[in-house]
């Protein structure tokens, strides 16, 4: 091993650091891995609890380098509100970012409420949620991120049963009902995309909220090998769109190379029901209406 | 141990955590062949133990490596395979 | 003559907490605290209260923005009530077991179903195993004195546990009273700047709220449990300190209002105390030996202290305005149990009075007395009306 690169293994420039436990091939991990290093160190990390704090924050072992708080699991943007209140009164906030970070169990369902209270406030706070689609901590339980027809936990598909029977709740959209200065759609498949929108919107004043699509292997029955590839998928099916919506104008990264929504869901546990056997084929075209739906209204196609 | 006041812990402390134990079958081996530098392993590696400056001087720090695979898979010019566990150091 | 001015005590509270200069402010209104909070944003908006005040949704997110704020090195204060107070309630454990030291003022309200706005202290009872410590005010002066206080106490680094001052609502932030704030140089000179022990900040960079696992949570919970024991001498010793430059009597453990040779004492929380006074003053003059032990720290509950005082009376007449349904009368039980296995113990009777607002009278107090002094009463209801049916009990 050359000597020159021992020299450089300087984990502290890791502001999420080796030796954190989750999953191997976690999207949520490399997604937070990559928000920090965008972020720099000064920054102060708000998280909600779930899969990143519990793996990241196990006592006395932290993995992280930054100043970083976890108080509950629905208070997030509240107790971010409050770090960013202090920051202002000692004058520190013009150099001191304020992150506040959750899945989608806590941004979309249980801190909704503190998340549209401090968007509407106006605090200068990024609010990054990492969204793979279910609670994932507690064992793969259904939200109200997790798209039409996954299978969950607690809304698993049977003889009865398709699974999650309602889409996925647009929070983009209702982040930037609030007239917040900068909402967007990032992928872990993307590393540079998301790290120039996490560098993109620490630069903005004001609320902001950026969405990361991360796969799950464990609760998506992905392999963890694989992780970046189904990410890139979702985006090349049109389900996830790489949108930003600046000031209420909306952008949209043109699909790479598109492929039919069959090409992500086959190969995810969580969809097998739709595939097995001769196939749910009215289901499967209703999941690639809504990829059609965005691919129009985002206009994500190249002409 | 001491248990401070809410718990307040010091960063870094995850490094005493050895995950690279977490191995079962496969880990990542750097041919150190065609490799562009392009750095995209290190940056889609969860664990950040995949380090390297320039062309084929990349590695991944088996204390910490969980051999997940994500590496092998999105290197652009295939430089990084799969050996079973027991192999040739990366 | 009375020195200080006639003033109502939600404005007195916030003069109050204005003087002790907290940086970030949150609150949720709620009645009656509602007009503490409406004080402060006066104040704020008349330049007269440097702070940032934060008009949240709710109060969970009252409590987790000064959480938040308090967490980043800052002096904070919110406000609450009843439902005001449970709603926050997960957040309210949480503070005291991440040991900041937040101040808040609850106005004491009943708690629904039925809804009722009105005054008793089921809300702060309810709370008792939070973690923070809790003190009691009889009158408007008191509950500003114990908001200097509380922060002097929250903020010692023996200490580092959140208080909450709790004011009967209505009866004390409604009401006009004459009361004597010191000015801005004495408090400076009495509540010197916060410092924090442990802060986030990017030049230290620290990890707060880590999770512990079965072997190291229950050590994490006994250090509080330890560390509110030894509060204890600390409360005291702010009360004395407060007295020695104030010049005044307040906060405290409890005091004590003719309770050395009295052979039946009763012990009240808060307002309904001074009542009680009144009755007392009244049956000595008709020959009783009785006094009134008015408790001012609940939590830590001060039970050796309380031994001390009560040990030698042969009726304790426990008042209290709050009721743990399925259970008995609160402060009762725990005053049982600072007596269990001690010799010759006082009878402790239980009464509930005045919940949901009904007036804590006179002729109440006299009847609990009265009975007390003849028989062991587990728990009774005071002045409930027998001219209702009650579905389900008589009906």
């Amino acid at each position: 091993m050359p000597e020159l690169v021992k020299e450089r293994d300087k984990f502290a420039d890791h502001l999420l650091c080796s030796g954190h436990t989750a999953c191997p091939g976690c999207g949520q991990a490399l997604a937070a891995r990559l928000v920090v290093r965008a972020a720099g160190r000064n920054v102060i990390i708000v998280n909600s609890t779930g899969c990143l704090e519990i793996f990241t924050s196990k006592y006395p072992e932290s993995a992280w380098e930054v100043p970083w708080l976890h108080s509950l699991f629905q208070n997030t943007a509240a107790v971010a509100s409050g770090v960013e209140a202090a920051l202002k009164v000692i004058g520190r906030l013009d150099k001191v970012r304020v992150i506040a970070q959750g899945g989608d169990g806590s941004t979309f369902d249980i801190g909704f409420g503190a998340i549209s209270g401090m968007f509407e406030r106006g605090h200068d706070i990024l609010y990054v949620c990492y969204d793979n689609e279910a609670y994932m901590n507690t064992g793969i339980q259904r939200s109200g991120s997790t798209p039409t027809f996954a299978r969950t936990t607690t809304s698993p598909p049977g003889k009865v049963s398709l699974g999650n029977l309602r889409p996925k709740k647009d929070l983009p959209q209702i982040a930037a009902a609030h007239g917040i200065p900068y909402v967007a759609i990032a992928s872990v498949g993307y590393p540079m995309d998301l790290d120039r929108k996490i560098r993109k919107a620490l630069s903005i004043r004001g609320p902001k909220y950026v969405q990361i699509h991360v796969p799950c292997p464990l609760g998506w029955g992905t392999e963890p090998s694989k992780t970046i590839d189904y990410a890139r998928l979702a985006v090349n099916t049109g389900l996830c769109p790489l949108i930003e919506i600046e000031d209420g104008v909306k952008t949209a990264i043109k699909i790479p190379a598109r492929v039919p929504v069959e090409e992500y869901l086959k190969g995810q546990t969580r969809f097998r029901h739709l595939l097995e056997g001769t196939g749910r084929k009215e289901e499967i075209a209703e999941i690639q209406r809504m990829a059609d739906r965005n691919i129009e209204v985002y206009d994500l196609i190249a002409k | 141990m001491k248990i401070t006041l809410g718990t307040v812990t010091k960063p870094g402390g995850s490094r005493a955590n050895k995950t690279g134990a977490w191995r079962t079958s496969v880990k990542p081996r750097f041919l150190q062949k065609n490799c562009i530098g392009c750095d995209v392993c290190a940056l889609s590696c969860p664990e950040g133990c995949i380090f390297g400056t320039g062309q084929r001087t990349y590695y991944a720090n088996e204390d910490f490596c969980k051999g997940c695979g994500i590496c092998a898979n999105v290197c652009p010019v295939h430089d990084i395979e799969m050996i079973p566990e027991g192999g040739e150091d990366a | 003559m009375l020195k200080g001015k006639m003033i109502q005590g939600c404005r007195a509270i916030a003069e109050a907490v204005t003087l002790c200069r907290p940086r970030v402010i949150s609150a949720y209104p709620i009645t009656p605290q509602t007009l503490i909070v409406e004080e402060l944003a006066s104040m704020v908006a008349e330049g007269e209260l440097d702070t940032e005040f934060i008009n949240v949704e709710g109060e969970h997110s009252a409590a987790s923005l000064v959480l938040g704020a308090s967490a980043t090195g800052v002096r904070v204060f919110t406000a609450t009530s009843s439902q005001g107070l449970l709603y926050m309630a997960e957040v309210v454990f949480n503070i005291a077991g991440m040991r900041l030291p937040v101040v808040m003022v609850n106005a004491n309200r009943s708690l629904s179903a039925p809804l009722n706005i009105w005054n008793d202290q089921q809300d702060s009872i309810s709370m008792r195993d939070s973690g923070w410590i809790q003190l009691y005010a009889e009158n408007n002066q008191e509950a500003c004195d114990l908001v200097f206080q509380a922060y002097r106490i929250a903020e010692d680094h023996r200490v580092m546990l959140p208080v909450m001052v709790c004011v009967d609502g209505f009866v004390l932030p409604h009401a006009f009273e004459v009361v004597d704030l010191p000015s801005q140089k004495e408090i400076d000179a009495y509540l010197p700047p916060y410092q924090p022990i442990y802060k986030l900040d990017p030049d230290d960079p620290l990890t707060m709220g880590a999770f512990a696992e079965p072997d190291k949570y229950m050590e994490a919970r006994y250090m509080i449990q330890r560390t509110m024991e030894a509060s204890v001498p600390i409360i005291e010793e702010v009360g004395r300190e407060f007295k020695r430059a104030f010049g005044r009597a307040a906060g405290g453990l409890f005091e004590k209002y003719r309770v050395d040779d009295a052979s039946t004492v009763v012990v009240a929380l808060g307002s309904m105390a001074g009542t009680t006074k009144d009755v007392v003053d009244d049956l000595r003059n008709k020959g009783q030996k009785v006094g009134v032990l008015r408790l001012i720290t609940y939590r830590p509950l001060p039970q050796e202290a309380l031994y001390e005082a009560l040990k030698g009376a042969q009726n304790i007449v426990v008042i209290e305005k709050a009721l743990s349904l399925g259970g008995s009368a609160p402060l009762a039980v725990e005053l049982r149990s600072v007596f269990h296995g001690r010799p010759a113990p006082p009878r402790i009777s239980g009464f509930v009075i005045g919940l949901g607002g009904r007036d804590v009278t006179v002729d109440d107090l006299k009847y609990a007395i009265e009975k007390a002094q003849q028989q062991l009463v587990d728990m009774e209801f005071i002045g409930l009306r027998t001219d209702l049916e009650l579905e389900g009990v008589n009906a």
